[in-house]
């Protein structure tokens, strides 16, 4: 078996070239998959027979959760390749993860919020899922906060890594948590052993709108790692071919 | 700035018989009696200084009645919530003396090169941590539980979800220590740092409070409680170690 | 929205809005790189 593809992966000019011509094939997927899929959920969807159109904020708040944990869990594996492996481009996907994982956090508790509003009676609720939700906005913050503390480049890298690496646990706690507490939130509809819970017209725009913002993610990393892995490759001769002086 | 070293770290240090690899010299379970004592004298040295986290404890404590009520019957329902915060709030401040002083003075740089498992050494100085701060809080609980309107019933299992609490604390306090060693001004850090991961700690810890101030069975919860401590025990002196060296590179 | 409206298009909005923004938000660290790296190889070498 070749190693060439792995020790490539790990080449800064390879993955900015790679980056820059892989982002616009999964942006516009991205956003044709989002568009269709808001289309199907709020139009096509029929109104669910306990929540009404209510229902509807299902295709932002799910997307949002699931960005919240997918992201934790890429920067956490990329900070464990960067530790272990000494990969400097693993260290920049793990930094670029970290903005975007947090705006939707938060995105996720304010759809929540305003879905629980209605349905539940109540704009937050101290329960194990939301709780621990809000524990992962706060380790992304420190996180981020973390790396702009510490001066020297590796060595944000590598410590902001452990903390990253540490804090995982979360990830499965939170999506456990409705199962092994009892939770005033729903338990998985999608993400489950079995077939899901869900109707085929109201989870075929979900699925969909998943798919898209999974894409969407990978796009926008791509974006943020090559601002990364400049700011990594201090005068590098490939940087000046690229960057053009 | 912190005084000379002592024999204990010399003996640490500079052996040249601490060779892990072919197994002679001195063990690791020496070499982390070792720094245990150092912690422990060092600290003992400076006395003040170990007893301001408990003074913290007894100051947030009394804050609680003046600003919600002198009843006791009210104080009560929030007594467990109140001392496990404090405890919490002032255990957390005690973290960022853990490696400070090492780390001036090089003897963590000289834990790192001794060839002993820096996650060994690392389990020793939180070891020492939670006997100079966990353990103490856990034996000054009563008299803030009681003051707060819990009844006498509820004290042992107070102490004891404070006891073995404080040990998760410690340990996972140990690893934003770490994390943060050399940032200047890093205490708002830590915290930022320590407290999400130590959330799990202080809901059940609370909770074997309450429910030891209802009189009820609090086994549960100091179970689980346990589990984090044992958990801790496992992972985070590997974590905190793995850090320090980063902060040494 | 069946009286939900108030509550669903906030939603929309938001998560929308974030979406939006990391885009944003990504092309200017781009750019702000990329400047970077100009002013580092214009002023000779490293910085």
């Amino acid at each position: 078996m070749s190693w060439t593809w792995f020790h490539r992966l790990g080449s800064p000019p390879y993955i900015y070239g790679l980056a820059r011509r892989l982002t616009p094939w999964l942006a516009w997927p991205a956003g044709a998959l989002i568009v269709a899929a808001l289309y199907g959920g709020l139009v096509l969807a029929p109104p669910d027979y306990q929540q009404g159109d209510g229902f509807r904020i299902i295709y932002m708040h799910a997307p949002s959760a699931w960005m919240s944990l997918m992201v934790y869990t890429t920067m956490a594996v990329a900070a464990a390749v960067g530790l272990i492996w000494r990969i400097k481009v693993a260290h920049a996907v793990a930094a670029s993860c970290a903005p975007i994982g947090a705006s939707f956090t938060l995105a996720a508790l304010v759809t929540g919020s305003l879905w629980g509003e209605p349905m539940w009676g109540t704009w937050w609720e101290w329960d194990p899922r939301l709780t621990s939700e809000l524990i992962l906005l706060f380790l992304y913050l420190g996180y981020m906060g973390l790396r702009g503390a510490i001066e020297d480049a590796q060595r944000a890298d590598r410590t902001s890594a452990v903390l990253a690496v540490v804090g995982v646990v979360n990830v499965p706690i939170i999506h456990y948590s409705v199962t092994w507490w009892n939770s005033l939130h729903q338990a998985p509809s999608v993400m489950r052993v079995g077939k899901p819970t869900l109707s085929t017209a109201m989870l075929v725009p979900l699925l969909m709108m998943l798919l898209g913002f999974t894409l969407y993610f990978a796009a926008v990393l791509l974006v943020r790692l090559r601002a990364e892995i400049l700011n990594r490759e201090r005068s590098a001769s490939w940087v000046r071919e690229v960057v053009g002086t | 700035m912190p005084e000379l070293p002592n024999s204990t770290l010399a003996a640490t240090a500079a052996e040249p018989r601490t060779t892990g690899a072919t197994g002679e010299g001195t063990s690791v379970l020496e070499a982390a009696r070792l720094v245990l004592l150092r912690d422990l004298t060092l600290a003992f040295r400076r006395r003040g200084q170990l007893v301001q986290p408990l003074a913290f404890f007894a100051i947030v404590t009394t804050l609680f009645p003046l600003a919600i009520s002198p009843e006791l019957a009210r104080l009560r329902e929030v007594a467990a919530g109140v001392i496990w915060v404090a405890a919490l709030l002032a255990s957390l401040l005690a973290l960022e003396s853990l490696f400070r002083d090492d780390a001036y003075d090089g003897a963590l740089e000289q834990y790192a090169l001794s060839g002993q498992p820096l996650t060994g050494l690392m389990f020793a100085k939180t070891a020492a941590h939670w006997l100079l701060t966990g353990l103490p809080l856990a034996l000054m609980a009563p008299l803030a539980a009681l003051s707060l309107g819990a009844p006498a019933g509820a004290v042992p299992g107070i102490v004891a979800s404070i006891a073995i609490g404080t040990v998760a604390l410690s340990l996972i306090g140990s690893i934003g220590a770490a994390l943060t060693l050399g940032i200047r001004r890093s205490g708002v850090l830590l915290a930022l740092l320590t407290l999400p991961l130590s959330l799990p700690v202080l809901i059940f810890g609370a909770r074997a409070s309450e429910l030891a101030i209802q009189g009820a069975s609090y086994v549960a919860p100091l179970e689980l409680l346990s589990a984090l401590a044992v958990l801790g025990i496992t992972l985070a002196p590997l974590a905190a170690a793995a850090a320090v060296r980063i902060s040494l590179e | 929205m069946g009286g939900y409206a108030a509550f669903v298009w906030p939603a929309y909005a938001v998560t929308l809005a974030v979406a939006l923004l990391n885009v944003a938000w990504a092309r200017r660290a781009l750019a702000r790189s990329v400047a970077a790296a100009r002013r580092r190889l214009a002023g000779g070498g490293d910085s």
